[in-house]
């Protein structure tokens, strides 16, 4: 019987803390027979940092919100098996429900294995798939893998969805010896984190799923494009590379078969439209990031015009389960056009948020009220944003709609990759709307009129809208703009720029009128369109307003009722955040 | 080798060992250019044209590649950067009034620099921790769930470890 402390570290487990309490914990422990290890990110974002109490493998008490004064009664606690110390940081029966209700294939080990250490990988079971497939004996053909993904019915979880099996396929058939297997994990949709949680949880998943497809098209080098802003996922996938290079799974022969596949890592540099496969080809030449015509398609003319094959993180983290436990299993789960699960980043005015993975067919309401625990602070749920910059907003009347990629077409919004970004009645609609466009329009490469201009077109409407300054005839002149835009661009994020105008404009158009016409912002949050009024029943004359207005814009004499002069006032808010009686209002 | 583009005063030779790496090796430009900023802290413009020359490449192309990526400067950066995420997550839960707290402290726009060199200020989409939103990095440290007065405590710590130095 053996003892384990595991503090789950990535990225925002450290950023919570989780240095700290491993630091603290360390010393408490020497001479003692237990071990500290470090495990990724169980994805229980709001309850971090989280340390995990094992006996061999049996957990025996996850703590949450653990501080480094706590690491005394946790030292304590594991050394003699009397947990009765650390009572209070045992997570709530509540708050496990949030896992539960899971069903985790991708995150099958993250948060409970050690991502530094290819030995703890190959405990919960990586490189058996590959190992099988390599098998002298009873192995699989490259076209056996490609049947068994087939069978599986797994698509693209990059966002657009595509029969995994087809692409790998097409690279397959492609004429010529030399052929690439590329990971995209650029994950530039802004409120997503599931390829970063997965690369610095278990890297060695996504290379053995990596393997096998490099295997099933014929590629002899594999290649990472991994976005800058994540150096952790960066170090831990040089380890794992580096550890699976050592034990023979990457290189020349591997595990003594005639299979050989060399792996490479090249980061990028920060350009959203690199996640679109043929700009991230191009940049991975040491271009600039400018999508090219399709067709031809990478799995025709990719990477150094060779065939190539792109899949998100995601997608491959499912392969290797997938050879294991056979395309059925997979397939049996999920809707008549969704098969398997997916893996969501849980965000924004949520109780619990963090990352979910559930069988396709799920709906919304139990993933953000069931699983997510609903709004936080007490507010009132008013929209889901899903896809991103390419995606759109699904409203509370919708909230029925299951997971599945056409129901959530339908809605206007995408699947995407996985940004979950939930909103309660404080979020204004039209703001959400610019917000997006600003996005877009700084992030359009430039490469084709439609989305350099278009986009650019959109943005000013919105922001003369959000600004007071919207006209008669804007929200007709958008559509029309949209409709050209999504028609006229070269690559995916021109034509699904317009996403979240349109899906805002269909569900939330009374916002978008109320800011034209009647210069209002519904849920108070454009600055332009608030209007400030001093109560003269609840003032009492202490100028604490006066004295902290920036530009001097109210009046009135010591305890005597204050005013603000509407012309000079610049919207800022202060006045109401100092006033003690509440006498500060805003229309 | 070295190199005649000496309009500024960067040391060139601290590239030899980029070159050797990654001359030869085609497709290799952005690699380059990330240890090159690395070396420098920005991408000072004598060493765009050194890169130019010792890859065989023109430096219309160089500057052109380095200005498509927002990864790279151009000019130098205080001390400690401070990354400031806008994505979606971060704006939903406030990250205007994180920016406006830190802009109002130290005085500095998006993308500028404090007068003293110890802060620049820089406003990001995304930063992958979006369950702790509003985010920020400074240098290599995250902080997670800001409000603007721990922005501020934040950034008052620094500046009483740096006044203490
Ligand atoms: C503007 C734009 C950005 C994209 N960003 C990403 C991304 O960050 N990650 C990703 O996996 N796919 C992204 N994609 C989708 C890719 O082009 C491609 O479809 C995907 O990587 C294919 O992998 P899959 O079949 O496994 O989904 C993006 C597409 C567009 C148009
Ligand atoms: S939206 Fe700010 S970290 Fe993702």
């Amino acid at each position: 019987m053996s003892r384990r402390i595991a503090v789950g570290q990535g990225s925002c487990g450290i950023a919570a803390g989780a240095h700290k309490v491993a630091s603290a914990l360390l010393p408490l422990l020497a001479g003692k027979d237990i071990t500290l290890s470090t495990v990724g990110c169980i994805g229980m974002c709001w309850l971090e940092p989280i340390v995990d109490l094992y006996e061999d493998d049996r957990l025996l008490a996850r703590l949450v919100k653990v501080q480094p004064q706590h690491t005394a009664a946790i030292a304590e606690a594991v050394i003699t098996g009397d947990l009765s110390g650390v009572a209070d940081l045992m997570i709530t029966p509540e708050d496990n429900a949030f896992l539960t209700q899971q069903t985790r294939i991708a995150l099958r080990n993250c948060g409970i294995i050690d991502p530094e250490s290819i030995e703890s990988a190959k405990q919960a079971g990586a490189y058996s798939a590959i190992g099988r497939i390599l098998s002298a004996e009873n192995g699989m053909t490259p076209e056996d893998v490609i049947e068994c993904i087939k069978v599986s019915g797994l698509a693209g979880r990059g966002g657009a969805g595509f029969p995994t099996w087809f692409k790998w396929n097409a690279a397959r058939q492609a004429a010529g010896d030399e052929k690439y297997l590329i990971c995209n994990a650029d994950e530039g949709d802004p409120g997503a984190f599931m390829d970063r949680a997965v690369i610095e949880s278990d890297p060695h998943t996504l290379i053995e799923g990596m393997l096998i497809g490099a295997y099933a098209i014929g590629a002899q080098e594999a290649i990472v494009y991994v976005r800058a802003e994540y150096p952790l996922a960066i170090k831990r996938l040089e380890q794992a590379i580096f550890e699976a290079r050592e034990a023979g799974y990457i290189g020349k022969n591997i595990m003594g078969s005639d299979f050989s596949c060399e792996f490479r890592i090249k980061a990028g540099a920060g350009a959203f439209v690199c996640g679109e496969e043929t700009a991230l080809i191009e940049s991975l030449q040491g271009q600039r990031g400018m999508p090219r015509l399709k067709p031809p398609f990478p799995a025709q003319s990719g990477y150094w015009n060779k065939p190539s094959n792109i899949n998100n993180v995601e997608t491959f983290a499912n392969v290797a389960w997938i050879i294991t436990n056979g395309g059925e299993a997979f397939a049996a789960m999920g809707t008549e056009d969704s098969k398997g699960t997916k893996v969501f980043a849980l965000t924004g005015k949520i109780r619990r948020g963090g990352l979910v993975e559930i069988p396709m067919g799920m709906t919304l309401r139990q993933v953000i009220f069931d699983i997510g625990g609903g709004i936080r602070d007490g507010g009132t749920f008013k929209a889901v944003q899903m896809g991103g910059p390419s995606g759109g907003c699904i409203p509370a009347s919708l909230l029925d709609t299951v997971i599945d990629y056409k129901k959530l077409a339908a809605t206007g919004a995408i699947m995407g990759s996985g940004g979950m970004v939930v909103m309660d009645d404080s979020t204004c609609m039209v703001s959400m709307a610019k917000f997006f466009l600003d996005f877009t329009a700084k992030e359009s490469c430039g490469k084709c009129v439609h989305c350099r201009i278009g986009t650019k077109r959109l943005q000013e409407i919105l922001t003369r809208i959000v600004e007071g300054e919207g006209q008669d005839g804007d929200i007709e002149l958008m559509e029309e703009l949209c409709n050209a835009v999504r028609d006229g661009a070269l690559c995916g994020l021109g034509q699904t720029a317009p996403n979240p105008v349109l899906s805002t404009l269909r569900y939330f158009r009374a916002e978008f009128e109320a800011h034209i016409r009647e210069k209002r912002c519904p849920s108070h949050t454009c600055t332009a369109l608030l209007h400030y009024a001093i109560d003269p029943e609840k003032c009492r004359g202490c100028t604490a307003c006066a004295r902290n207005c920036p530009v001097y814009a109210i009046s009135g004499a010591v305890r005597e009722a204050h005013e603000i002069a509407p012309e000079a006032c610049i919207h800022c808010g202060k006045c109401m955040t100092v006033c003690k009686f509440g006498a500060v209002t805003v229309q | 080798m070295n190199c005649e583009c000496s309009r500024q005063h960067s040391d060139l030779s601290l590239l030899e060992p980029v070159f050797a790496e990654y001359a030869d090796v085609k497709g290799s430009l952005i690699t380059i250019l990330q240890h090159a900023q690395e070396i420098y802290g920005y991408l000072p413009s004598d060493v765009i044209y050194c890169i130019a020359e010792r890859t065989g490449e023109t430096p219309a192309r160089v500057f052109g590649v380095a200005t498509f990526y927002t990864q790279f400067r151009f000019q130098p950066v205080g001390k400690y950067l401070i990354m400031l995420c806008d994505g979606t997550a971060c704006h939903v839960n406030g990250s205007a009034r994180i920016a406006a707290a830190v802009q109002e402290y130290l005085h500095v726009e998006n993308g500028g620099t404090t007068e003293d060199g110890l802060f620049s200020f820089s406003i990001v989409a995304c930063l992958g921790c979006c369950s702790l939103s509003p985010v920020m990095m400074i240098n290599d440290s995250t902080y997670g769930s800001l409000t603007p007065e721990l922005v501020l405590e934040i950034l008052k710590d620094i500046q009483a470890k740096e006044a203490a130095e």
